[in-house]
């Protein structure tokens, strides 16, 4: 870190005294006592809301639980009642539909919004940026419940407009395809705007001559966005699709509202499971073991998707 | 741009600039028609919502909002998330700031590998500790039904101190150096110096925590179980009625009085949290 000098006060006053304040960590940590300070809060709240919880839940899931007052040890039972469990990995498979059906298009809609954008003929910027960014400040719960009344079959508005063009009324929320593709849609709308900004940020660092010399050279204005522009905003490109899995993945609000997970559980998500394993049934010490799976499938689905997305790449 | 004939560039670019600007409009009125419908929908009757035939309110009326503040205490609901806000936003910006002016501004022992740890901490989704973290508000600290547990834990927090340290970077060592050779003590210049500089990354920062709280739903809704602790997001979930006859007409009204302090932020605000949260996709 060649930018971050040692402050002057911080070193020690003089330099006979540096060799012997190696061997004494307490002088040593007393010397370094402000930026110590400074970060301290951030460590011992981990350590208390984070660490000690872990280790608590690594103890929950070996344990049979109905509330906490009785609990039995049970070894690794939760983990295999948990890997035949129908619907926990029915939840899995949920989010990994549910990200096919929206990140994709998702991704390629923001960074085909983010090109225009950036483009110099187009009036209003900012404005259009500001309007497509409006839904990322919404509570989901407010934009679930905004969505269901829209999507209702028999009284929304979306179907009485479809109507008028002649489409039979489409079951949005009654058919577990179309409840996935509702769902896809509120993601959709919700965080369309914050990908597209995050790819306009991207794309203002890449040096307009670069794109302009492609033209030159003949290219298109689509060839040199997939040649030129694409390629230069990969980091960004992988950096947002690296937030939608995780996303995905952690989605609670927009199903619990739009959806209840229904029908017939086509949109329940992990998180979903977790919550009502908690809260519902009180069965904590399983909940804890779906907890350090969901983790586990979390991080091995982000590592696949990086290895996949990074793939050929030199660096 | 300027290596083609004008002349050639606006004949053969004006149905790609149509083509973009009606692209503009769809994406814009996608983003910005379910404010609007709610909004619409405030002001229905609930019969009249449920026919769902008109857009604009055949009978306006402002009973939807009337029955919101008398009968489940919305004004309650909303100094409860302003107070979760507030606390949480304030706390958070001292304590991340603190950090940050740390692993920006000093050499110290395990700085890189702490650093790297805490990183390696923003990946975690918060469902993996949900079920202890409850047992622990529960059982130890007694803190069901208080606002603590969404303000406490994360106050000092990774993404927040990242944030501040890639800002605190550029703050000229010179300026600090100074003050500590007037003997300024170490406190007296992150709070005369560091603070003051680093304002507009605070108001960035400072609007993603508040609007974070504001619209948290999962966590809230584990450990505020009675009705007068309730926030903004769950006093919506309550209102929610027996299924098939969910009560939008008041849904509708709360949705709007959740969604407007937002706005405001984001009207004056829109700034810093535009630049908030492209902090990290560029060059992270």
């Amino acid at each position: 870190m060649p930018s971050t000098r040692t402050p002057a006060a911080a070193a020690p006053p003089q330099g006979a005294a540096a060799p012997r304040l190696s061997y004494q960590p307490v002088a040593r940590l007393w010397r370094h006592r402000w930026p110590l300070l400074f970060i301290a809060p951030f460590f011992v709240l981990f350590a208390v809301f984070f660490l000690y919880p872990v280790g608590f839940s690594l103890w929950l899931g070996l344990h049979s639980t109905r509330g906490l007052a009785r609990s039995e040890f049970v070894g690794f039972g939760n983990f295999e009642l948990l890997f035949r469990d129908p619907l926990f990995w029915g939840s899995m498979a949920n989010a990994v539909i549910l990200f096919l059906i929206y990140v994709p298009l998702m991704t390629v809609l923001a960074i085909v919004l983010a090109s225009v954008l950036n483009a110099g003929f187009l009036r209003l910027q900012g404005l259009w940026r500001a309007l497509i960014f409006l839904p990322h400040i919404t509570s989901m719960v407010a934009a679930g419940y905004t969505f269901r009344l829209l999507l209702e079959r028999d009284s929304g508005y979306v179907n009485a407009a479809l109507s008028f063009f002649g489409v039979s009324p489409i079951p949005w929320l009654d058919d577990q395809w179309w409840a996935r593709i509702s769902l896809g849609l509120l993601m959709i709308w919700a965080w369309l705007g914050y990908n597209t900004v995050i790819m306009l940020a991207g794309l203002q660092t890449i040096p307009r001559e670069l794109v302009e010399a492609a033209k030159v050279d003949g290219a298109g204005r689509f060839q040199a966005l997939i040649r030129i522009t694409v390629p230069l905003l990969k980091p960004v490109i992988v950096f947002a699709v690296t937030l939608s899995v995780i996303g995905t993945f952690s989605m609670f609000a927009e199903p619990f509202v739009l959806t209840r997970g229904g029908p017939a559980r086509a949109t329940e998500t992990p998180v979903m499971q977790i919550f009502s394993t908690t809260f519902e049934e009180l069965r904590y010490g399983y909940a804890a073991a779906m907890s350090f799976v969901y983790f586990a499938v979390v991080v091995g689905v982000t590592i696949v998707q990086l290895a996949f997305m990074t793939r050929g790449d030199d660096r | 741009m300027t290596s083609l004939p004008a002349a050639h560039r606006s004949r053969s670019e004006w149905p790609l600039k149509a083509i973009a600007y009606a692209a503009m409009v769809a994406v814009s009125a996608f983003a910005v028609f379910p404010f609007i419908w709610m909004l619409v929908s405030s002001f229905k009757p609930f019969g009249e919502i449920f026919a769902g035939r008109s857009f604009l309110p055949q009978q306006p009326t402002i009973d939807n909002y009337v029955r919101l503040f008398e009968q489940s205490d919305a004004l309650l609901k909303i100094w409860n998330s302003l107070f979760i806000a507030t606390v949480y936003t304030g706390s958070a910006l001292l304590l991340c700031a603190l950090g940050g002016y740390a692993f920006a501004k000093f050499q110290f022992p395990g700085r890189r590998l702490l650093f790297a740890l805490m990183l390696a901490t923003m990946t975690i989704p918060f469902a993996v500790v949900m079920i202890p973290l409850f047992i622990l508000m529960r059982n130890v600290f007694d803190w069901i039904d208080t606002p603590w547990p969404l303000i406490v834990p994360t106050a000092a927090n990774a993404f927040g101190i990242y944030f501040m340290r890639q800002y605190l970077q550029s703050l000229p060592d010179e300026m600090l150096d100074a003050a500590r050779v007037d003997g300024a003590s170490e406190l007296a210049i992150f709070f005369r110096i560091v603070l003051p500089t680093s304002i507009p990354a605070l108001a960035s920062l400072g609007i993603i925590f508040f609007m974070a709280r504001w619209n948290d739903f999962l966590w809230p809704l584990a450990v505020l179980r009675s009705d007068e602790v309730r926030t903004v997001p769950l006093m919506l979930i309550a209102l929610q009625g027996p299924p098939g006859r969910t009560a939008y007409d008041v849904l509708m009204a709360g949705s709007v009085v959740s969604v407007v302090p937002m706005l405001l932020l984001f009207l004056f605000l829109q700034r810093y949290l535009v630049a908030g949260v492209t902090t990290g996709a560029v060059k992270g």
